[in-house]
């Protein structure tokens, strides 16, 4: 257990470094991008008095290292600043939709993990036969079609005919019940990209053991052969299931700009495309760390977990 | 998904007069429809779907750029001036407004009107809110509009406003959008405050999502403002707002993609509302640079266009072909009778060899940030050129930045005007030489001759006569390709009941559909 | 319910089609390939035809189009007929010319990309586990905190910055898959470079290029092609999803990515046009992939069963 907490605490201490690169690489590539702050506010009306006197006003006349600084110090204290766009406090505009981004993913997750797992362990069972033919084609289709596609298809099978709203009207006060009927349309399209991977990656983990000696052993043994996936197969099969589990739950907090887009769900990729476009630098890199941080976590705690699965791996070094 | 700066904004006080015949027969509206009741019914949740509005809007009303923006500052404000569905102005906050002598302006305020929070609107609120534009520490998107004005100041229930030098016209800049009357606090307005003297009163409002608003109680026009409760939702997926509208979801929604017009009227789960403008898409060319440099050249692409195509398959038909012409059908002195350019491949060709060319490659920089279906313009163009010997090399460039690296940058791109209700502005910002909106940076000696003489004639026939000239001195010498007039396109829930009038005066009613429009 | 029936006959006809394929490559084909050919399941035979047509029809793109690539032939969105095969697009351009012409490119791209990024992201991969130590930290670190960002929205900051030409595109793309890349082959390796044979290698005075190409490359080769099939496709989707966004290929270029976006309004009204170049990726998507599974059951030592 020593060497566990060992790990977590190296790779916390690492998971800090890989945000101050990420808040560099975000800032330096927001400072080569055409315009500012400013110049974006006033669009086609600016002249350069305006933009002038909007840069000053905003401290945008600074030169880049000296703003990145005092960014950086604050950020360190906690405190994220305030959107210069806007004037509200980053916090507050971030809190909302940070939850509705989480929201929606652990809705998605909930049904695709289960879903995954199920069917990559059937199709695993029942390798090269029709059903692994069709589950493996079903998914591989269900993700070569973009996610604007799928949501589209969706809301004219089940929205057009006022089944499920094609729009998500979200508020705070909604009880659950309602949330998850007015979001289940995005929670699906969600499930539909991201099942394929996680199912593919169980069912090849798991027959990538089904040659093992091991296997063969308890074949021969009689032993029947949904209790062989089941028992010998998955638990060594765990690590690589959990890693891709984990890099799709960071791929549903960070990279569904295009499903909130087209169901006007308020989440995080949105805030943070507008403040990209809008070159509202302080917003940008508050979401990017928010962004980095679920998924160093996810990634850490994918890791534990696979170590914890597997005692070999706990007693490597 | 990307914020499209509204270039019409500042100076585009749109049809002020003689829209009134056009916009009435454009409006596509169901027989029923026109005969408008005579009594708007009250009450109801009016939901609006917009395609703009970001995470990002502030809330200064100097900085405001969107038609999200525009919605929602017009359902909680109001200004000195409207323009009436006419095109006309028409007193709001100002209840009457005169000058003797083109430079002193008295507005007089109208009393007993108050703001949301309970407050009387007063003279010293307006001049707060008009001063919030002008000023060395202005940050406004209007402020160089008030640099003639040399003071402002109250008299009694006046306000009277001194300009540098007489401007018959400047009553019209008091209706621009961005001049709502907020409450003054030490003589200075707070730009994040909502409260204002409008029609309805914000309840509710996250940027970039959704505004919530309900029927103020005590707004002091007794026949306008018909919903209980407005709500303004930003939805910038075109297919998201269609499919909104579809489903019951909201009522009004703007921006269709032209594509998609007929099938929607086919479905007929809606009304679309068509409204002609003298708002124009265009191409301007760097006349300064080879080889737009030669008006053969730039002649040569004039008949290399297919106009009627592009409002066909562009526009969706919603539309008017152009004949190069900024000044519109809806203006006062529109050169109708200009010889019409018409898709010409030989004459292109003729031009070509007149420049000493017998083939021309140019680049086309566009993004659909420019105008909706900008990309597509492009596309359509340089099919119809290459048939001319020109190749037009069509660069599509991100919509993120557009204004900033592409317009005015690029020697040859896409971009859009709002129109404009006077000729003298039209011309004046876009066209006179050195103009800070002149575009293709044209110079011609004999139109700012007619510019500067038009403004002080009196003799109406040679006013129109000197206008007319200009037309054709833009139409045949100019340097920027207007193939098109795009309508305002809008469709409605089958009850929202809209007047027998539209305002022609920017989009969804010059903003006011919160307040002119009702429920069956 | 046509698309269902249209599935359903299409899967029909798409099996005795395989199997005719399967026996004409056996008959083809030397005697040592053709046993692998025989032993091959249907799936993957369908993949190879597949994957077979899509590069004909790439390379005989301007034979096969009945019109060019970008000319306006007919008005906008006219119904399959017999000139227009599949009906006409926004702006009056044949529809199935287009998917032709996609087909060169959106399939060149995509393998420019990909083999971009694997050549780039395996070779730093490998070479970070061969070496260890300080450039391996280096390296790795960077690459954690690149993944990190969403790969759209940094994808979007990069092509606002450099431009949107096809080959900034292909670069900027291939910048971010390359870091996927160099993860899975830096940990694949690692599982590698401890064996006693890379040090036998080692001691027999090798250098570390022969050991990558010889020792390490061919060990770690199966998971690097399985990730081959998926990131192709992905390129695909990446294209579509920046044109949402408002970059992605240069019009009038035919693409299916964009041809996606482009139509994609109109299955709000239930018109399948915007079906045609989704499929198309789907198609190969999946054919790609079940090549890619044939081969990683090769490798993996399973004996056939069904």
């Amino acid at each position: 257990m020593h060497a566990v907490l060992m790990m977590i605490l190296q790779r916390l201490g690492l998971g800090i470094l890989t945000l101050f690169v990420v808040s560099v690489v975000i800032f330096g590539a927001t400072e080569l991008l055409p315009g500012d702050l400013a110049s974006s506010l006033l669009g086609q009306s600016a002249t350069p008095e305006t933009v002038a006197a909007l840069r000053q006003q905003m401290g945008l006349d600074q030169p880049a290292p000296v703003r990145y600084w005092t960014w950086l110090t604050g950020v360190v204290q906690g405190d994220f600043g305030v959107s210069l766009a806007t004037r509200r406090p980053i916090s507050d505009m971030m809190s909302m939709r940070l939850g509705n981004t989480v929201f929606l993913a652990l809705y998605a997750a909930a049904i695709a993990v289960p879903l995954s797992l199920v069917l990559g362990i059937l199709a695993a069972l029942w390798r090269n036969s029709l059903f692994d033919r069709v589950a493996n084609a079903g998914a591989l289709s269900a993700i070569s079609f973009p996610e604007f596609f799928v949501a589209y298809i969706l809301i004219f099978l089940l929205a057009q005919s006022g089944v499920f709203p094609s729009m998500v009207r979200i508020s705070p006060a909604m009880g659950l019940t309602d949330k998850l009927y007015v979001t289940f349309l995005p929670a699906l399209t969600l499930t539909l990209v991201v099942t394929a991977h996680m199912m593919r990656m169980t069912r090849a983990a798991i027959i990538n053991l089904m040659a093992s000696p091991y296997i063969e052993m308890a074949r021969l043994k009689g032993v029947s052969p949904l209790r062989i996936v089941l028992r010998h197969a998955l638990p060594n099969a765990l690590a690589p299931i959990i890693n891709v589990v984990a890099l799709n739950l960071a791929y549903l907090i960070t990279g569904v700009v295009v499903v909130e887009v087209v169901f006007v769900y308020p989440g995080l990729g949105q805030l943070m495309v507008d403040s990209v476009a809008k070159r509202d630098i302080a917003v940008v890199q508050a979401i990017a760390l928010i962004f980095a941080s679920a998924y160093v976590l996810l990634n850490l705690t994918a890791d534990v977990l696979s170590t914890l699965t597997n005692p070999r791996l706990m007693r490597r070094k | 998904m990307h914020n499209k700066p509204t270039r019409n904004s500042v100076t585009r006080r749109g049809l002020l007069k003689g829209a009134t015949a056009l916009g009435a027969a454009g409006l596509i509206l169901p027989a029923s429809y026109r005969a408008a009741q005579a009594t708007p019914n009250q009450g109801g949740t009016f939901r609006i779907g917009l395609g703009h509005g970001n995470s990002t809007d502030g809330y200064d009303p100097g900085l405001w750029d969107n038609l999200y923006a525009q919605v929602f500052a017009a359902s909680r404000h109001n200004q000195l001036i409207e323009v009436d569905a006419d095109g006309q102005l028409a007193p709001e906050i100002a209840e009457s407004w005169e000058s003797p002598d083109g430079k002193t302006w008295v507005f007089r305020i109208r009393e007993g009107v108050s703001f949301h929070s309970g407050k009387t609107v007063t003279v010293e609120d307006v001049i707060a809110s008009l001063n919030h534009h002008r000023g060395d520490d202005a940050t406004s998107a209007i402020k160089q509009f008030f640099d003639p004005v040399t003071d402002i100041s109250a008299d009694g229930q006046n306000v009277v406003v001194t300009l540098d030098a007489p401007n018959g016209d400047f009553a019209y800049l008091m209706s621009d959008y961005h001049l709502a009357i907020m409450p003054s606090v030490d003589g200075r307005i707070d730009p994040a405050s909502t409260d204002g003297c409008g029609p309805y009163v914000v309840e509710s409002y996250e940027p970039g999502v959704q505004a919530s608003l309900t029927r103020n109680p005590d707004y002091w026009k007794s026949d306008r403002a018909h919903f209980d409760r407005v709500e303004i939702l930003a939805i910038l997926d075109s297919a998201a707002r269609l499919n909104a509208l579809m489903t019951g979801q909201v009522d009004l929604i703007d921006q269709i993609d032209p594509a998609t017009i007929g099938m929607l009227e086919a479905r007929n789960v809606a009304n679309i509302l068509s409204i002609p403008g003298n708002a124009h898409y265009v191409f301007p060319m760097d006349s300064r640079a080879a080889p737009f440099n030669d008006n053969n050249v730039r002649l040569a692409l004039k008949y290399a266009i297919d106009r009627q195509e592009m409002v066909d398959k562009i526009l969706g038909g919603h539309g008017a072909v152009s004949n190069d012409n900024p000044i519109g059908p809806a203006n006062r002195y529109f050169h109708a009778d200009m010889e019409a350019k018409t898709f010409d491949p030989d004459r292109a060709r003729f031009h070509l060899r007149e420049a000493g060319m017998e083939s021309l490659s140019v680049d086309l920089h566009v993004a659909d940030a420019a105008f909706s279906g900008a990309v597509d313009a492009g596309a359509l163009f340089a099919e119809t050129a290459a048939q001319s010997g020109i190749n037009i090399n069509l660069v599509r460039e991100p919509n993120d930045g557009y204004w900033d690296n592409v317009w005015m940058q690029k020697p040859f791109c896409a971009s859009y005007w709002g129109g404009r209700a006077v000729e003298d502005h039209m011309f004046t910002t876009g066209y006179a030489t050195g103009a800070s909106w002149n575009d293709s940076f044209w110079s011609n000696e004999r139109f700012d001759e007619l510019l500067v003489m038009a403004r002080s004639e009196i003799n109406e026939d040679l006013r129109r006569e000197m206008y007319q000239e200009m037309q054709q001195i833009v139409s045949f010498e100019g340097s920027v390709i207007i193939p098109m007039n795009n309508n305002f396109v809008m469709a409605t829930a089958q009850n929202v009941v809209t007047p027998e009038q539209v305002s022609a005066n920017w989009n969804l009613d010059g903003f006011r559909c919160v307040e002119r429009w009702w429920f069956a | 319910m046509n698309v269902l029936i249209f599935l359903v006959l299409a899967i029909a006809a798409s099996i005795p089609l395989s199997y005719a394929f399967r026996a004409g490559l056996v008959r083809v084909l030397p005697h040592e390939k053709a046993l692998v050919a025989r032993d091959m399941p249907l799936t993957a035979a369908f993949g190879i035809m597949v994957i077979g047509v899509y590069v004909i029809v790439a390379f005989a793109a301007p034979l096969l189009a009945p019109f060019p690539e970008r000319a306006v032939v007919g008005s906008q969105f006219q119904p399959w007929d017999s000139t227009y095969l599949l009906g006409t697009d926004r702006l009056g351009r044949d529809m199935l010319s287009r998917l032709i012409y996609g087909a060169r490119n959106t399939v060149g791209i995509a393998f420019a990309t990909t083999a971009l990024a694997f050549v780039v992201g395996a070779l730093l991969g490998i070479w970070a586990a061969l070496r260890g130590g300080w450039l391996d930290q280096l390296l790795s670190r960077f690459v954690d905190a690149l993944m990190a960002i969403p790969s759209l929205i940094f994808s979007l900051l990069l092509l606002t910055i450099f431009g949107t030409s096809v080959l900034t595109l292909i670069l900027v793309i291939a910048a971010v898959d390359a870091t996927r890349v160099y993860r899975i082959a830096r940990s694949v390796s690692q599982g590698v470079v401890v064996m006693d044979y890379i040090e036998a290698a080692r001691l027999r005075g090798e250098g570390n290029w022969y050991l990558i190409r010889h020792e390490i490359l061919p060990n770690a080769l199966a998971p690097l092609v399985a990730e081959f099939g998926l990131r192709f496709c992905f390129v695909f989707l990446t294209i579509s999803s920046l044109s949402f966004l408002g970059l992605g290929i240069q019009p009038p270029t035919a693409d299916w990515g964009s041809m996606v976006r482009d139509n994609a309004t109109l299955i709000t009204f239930g018109d399948m046009t915007p079906l045609m170049p989704a499929g198309a990726i789907a198609l190969l998507t999946v054919a790609v992939n079940f090549v890619v599974d044939w081969q990683l059951y090769r490798a993996s030592g399973l004996k056939e069963q069904g």
